[in-house]
């Protein structure tokens, strides 16, 4: 019985994670991966790993959203109303992925890893509490401190002005006479007229 | 049997993952072609702990680490996407030929 749910989550999970490539609409594309997610973390509830099941849920329900609003953020083509074909390289990347799914499927099937379940009695979340808080504290707390560095790199990255002026100040060639018009290559996009009121703090 | 069926399951989102990072053109879409791979690769740490390793405690963490790249990635994906986009006005590979600022 838990094989059948198994086998349906899985192709259910393999369907959606194709949709994802296939619909015309981004926002769509992302509702797609989201649902192959919660089957993923069904799986994991089904195969007595109810925390990282449910944590996969909920984790990548929040993600999904956030991803919606970027698509709408920035894709062309808002509703689906036209077919939407944004590939490049598409042979080879057809190649790649069915020779990549093609390969591990033969290793998962040429190959006999142990035979060795969780036992039905044992209290899965409790050991994750105390390997997490024990023996692999020093991982856990790597992760945090490289999740508080995601979220530094992420508000730097993505802020306009950076710590000391515009973010492609740096990137200006300075004027040939003090105050004057930046010399040499202008980085594209750039130009225009927004560096004429440049304020000039010399620093 | 169950494992099998699994570790098939994480094979093919692992292809479909790599088909997708490798032919979209827009950014995102092509984020989505790593979660999607990074989405196997989850699949296959829950079969594996909990069907072959007998439940060892250090397989969970393994499947925790997998979410926190996953979270990294898009975090810092998105902000990369926003940083570029800002610079260049750009949401295609094609748009940026170059690393100069």
């Amino acid at each position: 019985m838990t094989d059948l749910w198994v086998a349906l989550l899985s192709l259910f999970a393999v369907w959606t994670g194709w949709r994802v490539f296939r619909v015309d609409s981004m926002v769509r594309a992302s509702f797609s991966l989201m649902l192959s997610f919660i089957a993923v973390g069904a799986i994991g509830v089904l195969l007595s790993a109810p925390y990282i099941g449910v944590a996969t849920v909920f984790m990548m329900a929040v993600e999904m959203m956030v991803m919606a609003i970027f698509m709408v953020m920035f894709m062309m083509n808002p509703a689906g109303l036209n077919p939407m074909v944004m590939v490049h390289q598409h042979r080879l990347s057809i190649g790649a992925g069915v020779v990549a799914a093609l390969s591990l499927g033969a290793a998962v099937l040429f190959s006999r890893p142990p035979e060795d379940a969780v036992r039905a009695e044992a209290d899965v979340v409790a050991e994750l509490g105390h390997e997490l808080l024990g023996p692999s504290m020093l991982i856990f707390e790597t992760a945090g401190v490289t999740l508080l560095a995601t979220m530094v790199g992420a508000v730097i990255l993505s802020s306009r002005q950076g710590r000391f002026g515009a973010a492609d100040e740096g990137s200006r060639p300075p004027g040939l006479s003090d105050g004057g018009a930046p010399a040499g290559r202008q980085p594209e996009g750039g130009g225009g007229h927004h560096h004429h009121h440049h304020h000039g703090g010399h620093g | 049997m169950t494992l099998t069926i699994v570790l098939l399951g994480a094979a093919a989102l692992i292809g479909i993952g790599l088909y997708g990072a490798l032919s979209q053109q827009s950014f995102v879409m092509l984020m989505m072609g790593l979660e999607l791979m990074l989405n196997g690769a989850l699949l296959a740490v829950i079969g594996f702990w909990s069907l072959s390793l007998g439940g060892m405690p250090e397989g969970q963490l393994l499947a925790i680490i997998v979410m926190a790249v996953m979270a990294v990635e898009m975090a810092i994906g998105f902000a990369l996407v926003v940083a570029v986009y800002r610079k260049r006005q750009a949401d295609m590979t094609e748009s940026i030929g170059t690393l100069k600022g």
